[in-house]
């Protein structure tokens, strides 16, 4: 199958599950207890109040229906009115989506920047003193909450030694890096451990593969195997585990974002869940299963084009 | 080869006492109450009478902290416990199963995955209200998956073992074999993964509590002493940075001692 039609099938594929996610957002916002509306005008609403707003959002006509109209707005990008802003929702998400997808970007570049040379010292010295505190350093890392990281990189290097700014985003895109850089250091680190011991491991199992001992054999230079055939190899485990941990990692922006006061989706939400803006908070968590299913997507994409025994 | 206790098994096992011991009599070891104006140390740094320092109502930080383990520790039971019983029970039934149940279940697993965890458990909370019940509910909604696939592949493996054919031989009732048989031979892998999980649900229950959506003020939870301390951070240090150093030691105890486990009780096939 070539290429082309390749991605044409698996993106054909999602349209499936795109709908089924639509309807699970739906259901789950439907069919759990408390009721929307009372939540949102509080206990003092008067029954008719409570009723002309049930009409108003359309909640007094039947389940199929109501699934039916938010499934179609929702494919033209329709979403609502958020309740506390009072502006479309869509508008709302086109503005922060962007943040947060760059706050992932920096996070995913930096985690592979400190976790790939880490990987491969550990590797190559496994069981010795350079691995078993490497390992133990990213222990600490993977057992610390991200808010808490967040707070002592915000006091030490933003408030204390004024290296960075303490939180906003920015006006120019220089200004929007500069800003993301801490969020994103500290988006990084446990994720960074993840990639550290998987990518340690590959390494390891890697080294004694039968190939790499024919190469050594015919006498090719230690740096000229690890590059070409020990980190290719441990690249396309590292691939997939990146595809597989952007859920991950949008689950920490919700938290970075918000200790940080970085516009993003994750701080529109926690905004939104104490605004009782429940059409804010129920088209996000649609998009942001969606972009996941994407990011699925390309990781066997990108793992198609690493490592030709793949889909064919 | 006699199976050793590897030192980092050690430290985890240690760590989790201190946890376990400040979560049973948090007032013998608690210089405080955790709850007690002392209006003459308002957000005094540590000293010999408060080692950890007090926060701007002068309640002793090292009390709060330690009574806090409690709490803690309780979500990481609960937020462990029904995801492990309805995850269990799942990936029993449909590894036993299989057919149209099994394809089902692959189905839902691929649907579910595709939200982040902490974004959906968030929106239930949202939908719930915060609180720490309602986190239970929602980690029971979705924590249940690795469980019930962990369960899954070791019941496959376990139901093509000849004992199983044995049972059926000797003509035994097929809950008897599921029960008797095949769970305890199958659950090992599923309590290691449990042990490294309550790591997991410490960070989420924390961070809930930090974000306002979990424990609620004026429960001492370290999420919770931390976001009361995060205002002081420049100036009083001590009233969040404690806290999260439990987290940390907490976290690496469980996570230390699950993958000794996981070392330990490893079979040779």
């Amino acid at each position: 199958m070539g290429r082309t039609a390749w991605v044409a099938a698996r993106l054909l594929q999602m349209v499936p599950t795109v709908l089924l996610i639509g309807v699970a957002v739906f259901l789950l916002a439907r069919l759990l207890p408390g009721d929307q509306v009372s939540a949102m005008l509080g206990d003092r609403a008067s029954d008719a109040t409570i009723a002309r707003l049930h009409a108003q959002l359309g909640l007094d006509r039947s389940i199929g229906a109501q699934l039916l109209s938010f499934l179609g707005a929702a494919a033209h990008g329709d979403f609502g009115f958020s309740l506390s802003r009072r502006v479309p929702v869509m508008r709302l998400i086109a503005e922060t989506l962007p943040v947060t997808l760059q706050l992932v970007a920096i996070a995913t570049v930096l985690a592979l920047a400190i976790a790939l040379p880490l990987a491969f010292i550990a590797a190559l010295n496994a069981n010795r003193w350079p691995d078993i505190a490497i390992r133990a350093v990213f222990q600490i890392g993977l057992s610390s909450p991200v808010f808490y990281i967040a707070l002592l990189l915000l006091t030490v290097f933003a408030a204390g030694l004024h290296w960075f700014p303490v939180g906003g985003y920015g006006d120019t895109p220089g200004a929007h890096f500069y800003h993301l850089f801490l969020p994103g250091l500290t988006l990084s680190l446990s994720f960074s451990a993840v990639v550290m011991r998987n990518l340690r491991a590959a390494i390891l199992a890697v080294l004694t593969a039968d190939y790499v001992d024919f190469a050594r054999a015919k006498g090719l230079a230690a740096r000229v195997v690890l590059l070409r055939h020990v980190l290719r190899n441990a690249l396309i485990a590292t691939v997939t585990l990146v595809g597989l941990h952007v859920g991950a990692l949008l689950g920490g922006a919700v938290i970075t974002e918000t200790v940080f006061a970085v516009p993003g989706v994750g701080r529109l939400m926690i905004d939104s869940i104490f605004a009782r803006d429940y059409p804010v908070i129920q088209a996000l968590t649609l998009v942001l299963a969606v972009l996941v299913s994407l990011a699925f997507v390309l990781t066997d994409f990108v793992q198609m084009v690493l490592d030709p025994r793949v889909g064919r | 080869m006699r199976r050793m206790w590897s030192p980092a098994l050690i430290v985890g096992l240690v760590l989790l006492g201190v946890v376990l011991v400040a979560a049973a009599v948090p007032g013998l070891l608690a210089p405080y109450d955790p709850l007690a104006f002392d209006f003459a140390h308002l957000t005094a740094p540590p000293s010999g009478l408060h080692p950890f320092g007090t926060d701007q109502f002068g309640r002793d930080i090292l009390s709060r902290t330690i009574h806090a383990a409690r709490v803690d520790l309780q979500i990481a039971v609960f937020c462990m416990i029904f995801p492990l019983l309805i995850g269990g029970s799942i990936g029993l039934l449909v590894g036993w199963q299989g057919g149209w149940i099994d394809a089902l279940f692959g189905r839902l697993v691929d649907l579910v995955v595709t939200f982040p965890f902490l974004v959906l458990v968030i929106f239930f909370v949202a939908v719930l209200g915060p609180g720490l019940v309602n986190v239970y509910i929602a980690v029971a909604c979705v924590g249940w998956v690795p469980y019930a696939k962990l369960m899954r592949a070791e019941v496959m493996v376990q139901k093509q073992a000849d004992y199983v054919a044995a049972g059926r031989v000797l003509g035994y009732a097929m809950p008897r074999i599921l029960l008797r048989h095949i769970l305890p031979n199958a659950c090992r892998p599923v309590l290691v993964y449990a042990v490294t999980d309550m790591a997991l649900a410490i960070l989420l229950g924390s961070s809930l509590g930090y974000l306002g959506l979990g424990a609620q003020p004026p429960i001492a939870e370290w999420g919770v002493l931390i976001a009361d301390g995060k205002n002081f951070f420049t100036t009083a240090p001590w009233i969040a940075l404690f806290p999260g150093v439990a987290i940390v030691l907490a976290g690496i105890g469980f996570s230390l001692t699950g993958d000794g486990l996981a070392d330990l009780l490893r079979v040779k096939r």
